[in-house]
């Protein structure tokens, strides 16, 4: 049976999180050191040849986005990192995890991340529900200036950077990167049109490095050990580990650090296996912006590239398990009624399509006389909105429509 | 919880942060967390505007764009359920219901006594022990009726001591 690989998680449980001396014993910081040692372009190279993907639910390769932001502007007076720490996916809590009990590695990755696109000024953008978090990362960030980690002249390589924590008020939208730096700027959560992106014009209209908690925390790693360590785990298309956060119904749900590729099986098996012995229904990979799968999907690979091809997605790494008996109607309407709650109203399709299919489900759930008819249109109007919504709210929710209707089209349909 | 006679004016509150409007956000936090009615007063809204520069409409708009804001007085105690499909899955459902039978008012309701607000909340994100409540800063997972009505218990109970 297959064991957790613990490398963003390694210190999880064995430190204790508020103290920098427990965290520098442990390692923290050796990766930086390490970095402020080389040049800037270095450490940019060094995460390229890792191949390290954004652990955020996109994917973008965090190197390349590190090159773009480095390039930006050479003129403009700042450059920002800002930390998407708005953890909000449903079923996703992987990052409260690495806040709440190691909070100098990822706060070690984001001084990292900020010296390679030559950032002073970074900005941590934690959601404003997570109090643990919040408070944790406040003292490690004091704790670092005090050691000299942060601040002008880190460790005596002439690089200055100050890191500050913004908070969030209970917006899922502003998890999306662009909408988030409206937030930071202290305006409405709604999103931006992009193209220009972050790279280009972020923060205060100035190039900005947006990168996932999860993400920075797997820079020291690869500067401390170097990519091909790095690459050792995962497969060709999806080097590293990733943390799955498993919930649902399984005998231990909870978070999992294992190389990316497991398979969707194993996953549970980890998790020990389903609960109450019932038999596996179907998954919610991602959450509620993710997709459904059947058990046709347990001896998948779990890997950006992987589900990617099979039309499946990892996103942010949720896996959420429905035992048979468990109706997909409900968690659909679930997911529908989310984004209908967090559409920020900007874009007409979105705002009246997120509350339309609400009602849908609800009529899906309820009876309709044609809920073949009824599902087809849900997928029509849910295709519409992703192709006119500006930012990912409005492009999700034909995600678990589509698949849910893939995989249990007769269940859905079945006029009881 | 606070104690009324700690609290800080509105100005001080403001005045720890640089009034630039990135800072917004977090001085409208401070600013509910220090009301003992957890909500931003119309006086809090104003001075805010003028110490930042902002017309009231911007600070208004803000205010009423996020979730955790409210505009209204609440209680001093903030019930969040968490209605996640997975807590969903969890019977969330049924901790609303064990909740507004316990605390005698429905969902979005302030309690008469002002102990008490209940509200809903999105994916708090604690999906390994669902279902899960958030009472204003700390969570509790793992919930049944026994656990909820001891947890609104002790509450009630610290706050009388605190009272005596």
């Amino acid at each position: 049976m297959i064991q957790e690989t613990r490398r963003v998680l390694k210190n999880i449980g064995k430190i204790n999180p508020e103290s920098i001396d427990d965290a520098i014993r442990a390692g923290a910081y050796d990766g930086l050191k390490k970095a402020l040692s080389v040049q800037p372009a270095d450490v940019i190279n060094e995460l390229m040849g890792a191949d390290l993907h954004g652990r955020g639910g996109a994917g973008f390769p965090a190197g390349m986005k590190q090159k773009f932001v480095s390039e930006s502007c050479m003129h403009c007076p700042q450059r920002y990192v800002v930390v998407n720490a708005d953890e909000g996916e449903p079923g996703t809590f992987k990052d409260r995890i690495i806040m709440e009990q190691d909070p100098h590695l990822y706060l070690e990755g984001t001084i990292i991340a900020a010296y390679a696109v030559q950032a002073s000024k970074g900005f941590i953008y934690i959601r404003g529900e997570y109090h643990d978090s919040i408070r944790k990362t406040r003292v490690a960030i004091k704790d670092a200036y005090k050691k000299g980690l942060l601040g002008k002249n880190i460790l005596g390589s002439g690089f200055d950077c100050d890191i500050e924590v913004k908070l969030g008020a209970g917006s899922y939208l502003c998890g999306e990167e662009l909408t988030m730096l409206e937030s930071l700027e202290g305006k409405r959560g709604n999103p931006r049109i992009k193209p220009p992106f972050p790279a280009e014009k972020g923060a205060f209209g100035l190039p900005t490095l947006v990168n996932n908690v999860e993400t920075l925390a797997n820079i020291p790693f690869i500067i401390a050990h170097g990519k091909a360590e790095f690459r050792k785990l995962g497969t060709e298309g999806s080097p590293g580990t990733k943390i799955f956060t498993i919930s649902g119904r399984v005998n231990r749900a909870g978070h999992y650090e294992v190389p990316m590729g497991v398979t969707l099986q194993e996953l549970i098996d980890l998790a020990g296996g389903m609960s109450e012995g019932k038999p596996f229904k179907a998954a919610l990979l991602g959450g509620a912006a993710g997709t459904f799968v059947d058990a046709s999907m347990l001896e998948e690979q779990m890997s950006y590239d992987n589900l990617k091809k099979k039309g499946a997605t990892l996103g942010s790494g949720a896996v959420i398990i429905f035992a048979e008996g468990d109706p997909v109607v409900e968690a659909l309407h679930n997911c529908l009624r989310f984004f209908r709650h967090e559409s920020c109203g900007k874009c007409v399709p979105c705002r009246t399509g997120t509350a339309q299919l609400v009602k849908s489900a609800e009529q899906l759930r309820n009876g309709h006389p044609d809920k073949k008819a009824l599902l087809e249109q849900m997928i029509r109007e849910s295709t519409i909105m992703a192709a006119t919504s500006l930012c990912p709210l409005g492009q999700s929710p034909v995600l678990p429509l589509k698949s849910a209707a893939s995989y249990f089209s007769r269940e859905l349909t079945e006029i009881k | 919880m606070t104690n009324p006679l700690q609290l800080m004016c509105t100005q001080q509150i403001i005045e720890q942060f640089a009034p630039e409007q990135h800072n917004l956000l977090n001085i409208l936090h401070a600013l509910q967390d220090n009301h003992p009615q957890n909500y931003l007063t119309e006086q809090a809204l104003d001075d805010t505007a003028r110490y930042l520069g902002l017309p009231k409409s911007s600070v208004y708009g803000v205010a009423t764009y996020y979730t955790m804001f409210s505009l209204v007085p609440r209680g001093r105690y903030i019930v969040r359920v968490c209605t996640s499909v997975v807590c969903e899955l969890h019977k969330a459902g049924r901790v609303i219901g064990s909740l507004e039978n316990m605390l005698g008012i429905t969902t979005g309701e302030t309690t008469p006594d002002g102990m008490f607000t209940l509200e809903l909340s999105e994916c708090l994100g604690q999906c390994q022990d669902a279902p899960s409540v958030m009472v204003n800063e700390k969570v509790y997972n793992n919930l049944d009726d026994n656990r909820l009505a001891e947890i609104i218990h002790q509450i009630r109970g610290s706050q009388k001591t605190a009272n005596r």
